[in-house]
């Protein structure tokens, strides 16, 4: 019996197809058919990977910092480390950690839940990924040649400016946020396209899952917000090394222009990381719930708007600038605005919960942790709308707090969640329960125990950012209440590893679909192999795996001696044409080599930019060069 | 093969120290740093500039850090440097953006001409600003002309540019 | 049902102590001191409130979610209807419209609350007596300049601001280098300093006291060591202390201090310090003529004893790692002197 005939009982078993199927979708051998793979299982792994690493970095960096400010006039840390590890750390979690992280899971799961073979462009994918590695690279290069940034992740100027901030350091920082944009908008294009022509034929928009809406939302989000960062950090980076004068007060330009793009991009951001999990939330509920989600419509909207209204409120983050009092009115409105369209969603997920009998499972815990967590955030993300309010707290640990309630809460927990539902398969073994099980309660108690006393610290006037404080401000035991928090979420981030490796090795095998979930990726073999189905799955309902077995449909008659993959019609998903995918290349990596030698270098000298374009162009015209058929079932 | 690897490992390691150099705050002058100089150029008092190279000649501990250079560019400023070499092009002060200097342009010789002062005009600032920041003025001051790392300069300054640093052809330097 | 009001009370009086129960309330936003920092305050303690029982009747729905009994994986298997039963759904369908209906309805009370706190918190006061100051931020501390249309009583000091009580305060903020923000959360929210621009904002204290602030937006390396106080004095108290800062410096009456004089004259200090009545003119750094009244130094680092003088002198980058203070070399026998002299100038 093959795989898919477990779902599918009615799949013709012809071992010949199968093996042909294997055979086209093969990984190249070697060190170097490795740098060349394609397939979307491997480059999302390589991103969850990645982003895990990045993960480990960031919370070793916050150690750091909880350290350093566990008691008044701590000597751990001189400021400028300090700053340096702030700044770090904020950049490693938003750039190089959530955003890669939830990309990486899209790019693996995507492609599964629309019940196709690969992302609509597999080459331009493993690009992405190399560009994001670069980028990783290149900012942590800095941090080991004691050039770690150190002028928050924000970099406002003029203090991110060149007088006063000497040296490459951020430089380094303007210029890795160019990576990642490379490698964000790259993701974000080939998802969009993935989903919009490449979903199963039958699944209709309003039968898509309500993950794949979230990444089809937050990948528009990407493609609309990540321009805004690039002409930040432009502006910054030629103001750095070119003398341009764009954020020059003395010259015409504008410290608060910086702020409005950067924000513009920089509140998006936040929903570019918290959206899709959402999208983790949905899937685990219905899962786990085992019921269909109660207000499908509703939940989709409210993502959408959500997405729409990202970019209304970004000056929230500058009420302290003097604003007029109607843009303050303005703001405040759209900001708690959010409150609507996440209250939608929160209601949903409580009343699905509610309509069914809920296995509590770990990857539930994690949302009823999640809504526990974010739900307290987004109240004070309320507060934090409210203009008068916000001028007390902005710039505190309050803000602080609230925005690991909501990152943390709103993102992490759910993509805990999401590992424990998904490792099955990803690895066809079961996470194990019951340290999954502690591991919730000691991230759960770890996290509240540190960010929780962080709202009264700022309310009591503690500003953030600030490496010490003397010990009749009164802030010492809540900040040292923080401090062991931090460290029992470090103990909870060990756990993870730890059940991580021993589940698998040790887990228990999973089968296909061991929660008896709804969606299409539990119809792959556990672990999903190079081309996902042996027949594409064709798709009659919203929940495709709870129609009756004898009622699911697939299809039959493609080519399984190339890489070929259905393209859809974009509402109705109605079979279009076949599409051919290209086989692995090594020009991906090649060509994120070229531009990175011009990225970096132009930070040095900016004839980079030149000698990159001019190699960046002959790696793209190998990248493109037309192959003679030689063999027309490889053409 | 494991001499091969050795060098890259140093040449690696090479690059790793220069750039952390580049990088280096040195924000609480070490005692050393703070010792006088004094004489630094041990110059001819007759035949003040010339023939330096003859002489043991101090090296500015405060070369090729960012820090230090942007340190002196501030105090350039604070103590009105600017006053009369404006941002280096010159004005009741000669420019300091050129190749032949009356006094020598070696660190030393900028280091002698700030503390002494010299005739016509350039007061003698010696105990006047501490040693250690009179060496980062001069690291500025050099960095003007381009003979800091560029990865150490600065691009520009927050300020009204009326640089002629960004003008300044640095090969031929400036005709004046 | 006698015991409610008296645990609702309970908790009242419970969150409030976590509050604002703390010892030190010199820098707080929940223990306000004038009417601007009062009416955030007010607004606070009603957002608290109501998005609190929020917050609580959110917690039960989640949890009661799991009431009935949980079921377990072989169980599931046989399960094969996945949908809720139309009443039901319905039901529940209904229970999310009105909860986003009532989402809807808190949400347009808490923005028309808050636009009118802002708006009163914003609003330029008329009244004849108010007080305008200009706080300029520097790296690493304030310049403080009492304007005035009579430039005889222009005053200008450094890291501490007396105002007196019941006049409206306004505060103009201007920068020197890099964006810094304002922030005495006792008298009102924060306002940030940006160069090449004026911010604006209103405070006024209540009560005498002591209020401190501290530079909010991060501005480099010594952004933890950027306080300023706020001292609220019944009016002749503030009249007098305005006067006496108005006279030049207080001659050295002592031979020490005489000797203190001429060690900073000579020395690097008037680079950057001006002491109102000697040479010493130096726009870098703060003002020192009335030195020897202020509560701190350094940016109210330290507070100003003869001791800290001394070592911040002579060290002043371990104190305050990165400031922009010279290190000079001030030989022993000159060091006394010159704080004896520079603690004179009351």
């Amino acid at each position: 019996m093959t795989a898919t005939q477990d779902i599918y009982p009615q799949t013709p078993t012809l071992d010949q197809d199968i093996q042909q199927l294997a055979q086209s979708w093969r990984h190249p051998r070697g060190i170097f058919g490795w740098l060349s793979y394609t397939t979307h299982q491997a480059i999302g792994m390589r991103y969850i990977v990645t982003a895990f690493v990045m993960l480990l970095a960031g919370g070793a960096e916050a150690l750091m910092m909880r350290t350093q400010l566990m008691h008044s006039n701590n000597g751990y840390l001189g400021p400028e480390r300090y700053n340096q590890i702030f700044t770090t750390h904020g950049t490693t979690m938003m750039f190089l950690f959530a955003v890669p992280m939830m990309e990486g899971m899209a790019i693996y799961l995507i492609p599964l839940m629309c019940g196709t073979r690969n992302v609509a462009f597999p080459r331009l994918n493993a690009f992405g990924y190399w560009m994001y590695l670069f980028g990783v690279l290149f900012l942590y290069w800095g941090v080991f040649t004691n050039a770690a940034p150190d002028v928050g992740w924000f970099a406002y100027p003029p203090l991110s400016g060149p007088q006063y901030t000497p040296g490459k350091s951020t430089d380094y920082w303007a210029q890795m946020i160019t990576f990642t944009e490379v490698s964000a908008l790259c993701v974000a294009a080939e998802l969009i396209a993935t989903i919009l022509k490449m979903r199963a034929p039958g699944m209709s928009l309003n039968r898509m899952p309500l993950y794949v809406w979230s990444i089809l939302t937050q990948s528009w989000m990407i493609i609309f917000a990540m321009p805004a960062i690039v002409l930040a950090s432009s502006y910054l980076l030629s103001d750095r090394t070119v003398a341009t004068q764009f954020v020059n007060p003395a010259e015409g330009g504008d410290p608060l222009l910086y702020q409005h793009i950067f924000w513009f991009f920089g509140h998006p951001e936040v929903y570019i990381i918290f959206i899709p999990a959402l999208g983790f939330v949905s899937s685990i509920v219905v899962a786990h719930a085992q019921r269909e989600l109660i207000g499908y419509t509703a939940m989709v909207l409210a993502q959408i708007a959500n997405g729409f209204i990202a970019f209304g409120l970004w000056v929230h983050h500058m009420f302290a600038t003097d604003l007029p009092q109607i843009g303050e009115a303005y703001f405040t409105a759209s900001s708690m605005m959010i409150a609507i369209t996440s209250g939608v969603q929160i209601f949903c997920w409580i009343a699905t919960l509610w309509s069914g009998k809920p296995r509590l499972t770990t990857a539930l815990l994690f949302v009823y942790g999640f809504i526990a967590i974010f739900v307290l955030g987004g109240l004070t993300g309320v507060i934090l709308a409210s203009v008068p309010l916000d001028l007390q707290v902005h710039d505190t640990f309050f803000v602080v707090a609230h925005f690991h309630y909501v990152l943390i809460g709103g993102a992490v927990f759910p993509l805990f969640g999401a590992f424990y539902h998904w490792f099955p398969k990803f690895t066809g073994r079961m996470m194990n329960e019951r340290l999954g099980r502690i591991n919730f309660w000691v991230l759960f108690a770890g996290f509240n125990l540190t960010f929780f006393p962080m709202h009264i610290l700022g309310l009591k006037g503690m500003p953030r950012r600030i490496y010490t404080y003397s010990p009749e401000m009164g802030w010492d035991q809540l900040n040292l209440l923080a401090t062991i928090g931090a460290y029992i979420i470090a103990f909870g981030g060990l756990l993870f590893l730890v059940n991580l490796f021993w589940s698998r090795k040790f887990g228990a095998i999973a089968g296909n679909n061991p929660w008896n979930a709804d969606s299409l990726e539990w119809a792959a073999a556990s672990p999903a192999p190079n081309y996902n189905f042996e027949y594409l799955p064709a798709v009659t309902s919203r929940y495709p795996l709870w129609v009756p077995a004898e009622e699911r449909t697939f299809v039959t008659g493609t080519r399984t001696d190339r890489r070929e993959v259905l393209v859809t019609t974009l509402m109705d998903a109605q079979p279009h044409h076949r599409y051919i995918l290209p086989r692995p290349s090594i020009w991906p990596l090649i060509a994120a080599i070229c531009v990175t030698v011009g990225f970096a270098g132009s930070v040095f000298n900016g004839w980079y930019i030149t000698w990159g374009t001019i190699i960046s162009a002959l790696a793209l015209i190998g990248w493109f060069w037309p192959k003679r058929p030689l063999d027309p079932a490889h053409d | 093969m494991p001499y091969l690897k050795c060098r890259n490992a140093l040449c690696i390691a090479c690059l790793l120290l220069a750039a952390c150099q580049r990088q280096h705050r040195d924000i609480r002058p070490s005692p050393t740093r703070l010792a006088i100089y004094g004489d630094a150029a041990k110059e001819d008092a007759l035949r003040p500039g010339g023939r330096v190279n003859s002489q043991p000649v101090v090296n500015n501990p405060y070369n090729a850090s960012a820090y230090d250079i942007s340190e002196g560019q501030r105090l350039y400023n604070w103590y009105n440097c600017s006053g009369c070499h404006f941002n280096g092009g010159g004005g009741i002060g000669p420019p300091l953006i050129k190749k032949h200097w009356i006094y020598g342009g070696e660190p030393a010789n900028l280091f002698d001409t700030i503390v002494k002062g010299r005739p016509n005009g350039m007061p003698a600032w010696g105990g006047r600003i501490p040693e250690y920041q009179v060496w980062q003025i001069v690291a500025y001051v050099r960095s003007m002309n381009g003979e800091q790392p560029r990865s150490a300069t600065a691009a520009r300054l927050d300020t009204i540019q009326t640089n002629p640093q960004t003008i300044v052809n640095r090969t031929t330097g400036p005709t004046k | 049902m006698k015991r409610a009001p008296t645990v609702t009370r309970f908790l009242a009086a419970a969150a409030q102590l976590v509050l604002t129960g703390c010892i030190y309330n010199k820098q707080s936003a929940v223990n306000p001191a004038g009417p601007q920092a009062g009416r955030i305050d007010t607004l606070w303690w009603s957002f608290f409130w109501l998005l609190g029982v929020i917050f609580i009747i959110v917690m039960i729905l989640t949890l009661l979610t799991l009431r009935r009994p949980r079921r377990d994986f072989d169980q599931q298997r046989i399960e094969t209807t996945h949908k809720a039963s139309e009443e039901t759904d319905s039901r529940l369908r209904r229970i999310i419209t009105g909860a986003t209906i009532l989402t809807i309805v808190i949400l347009f009370v808490l923005i028309v609350a808050s636009s009118v706190v802002g708006k009163q918190n914003s609003e330029f006061s008329t009244a004849p007596n108010q007080l305008t100051v200009q706080v300029t931020g520097n790296q690493w501390w304030w310049q403080i300049e009492y304007l005035n249309s009579d430039p005889s009583q222009v005053l200008v000091t450094a890291n501490e601001i007396h105002v007196p009580v019941g006049r409206p305060v306004q505060i103009r903020g201007l920068s020197n280098d890099v964006i810094h923000s304002f922030w005495v959360p006792n008298l009102n929210g924060k306002r940030d300093l940006i160069p090449s621009r004026v911010t604006t904002q209103w405070i006024q204290a209540d009560h005498a006291g002591e209020f401190r602030g501290q530079c909010a937006e991060f501005c480099g390396l010594q952004h933890a060591h950027m306080a300023v106080w706020v001292i609220a004095e019944p009016e002749d108290k503030f009249l007098a202390w305005y006067k006496a800062q108005l006279q030049p410096a207080a001659k050295p009456s002592t031979p020490e201090q005489q000797r203190g004089q001429q060690v900073f004259l000579n020395y690097e200090c008037v680079y950057c310090h001006a002491i109102q009545g000697t040479p010493a003119s130096g726009q870098n750094g703060p003002d020192l003529t009335h030195f020897g009244s202020r509560r701190g130094i350094a940016a109210n680092t330290l507070p100003n004893t003869t001791g800290n003088l001394a070592g911040w002198i002579l060290d002043p980058q371990s104190v305050k790692p990165g400031n922009h203070m010279a290190t000079v070399p001030v030989s022993s026998t000159d060091l006394h002197p010159l704080v004896e002299y520079l603690e004179s100038l009351k």
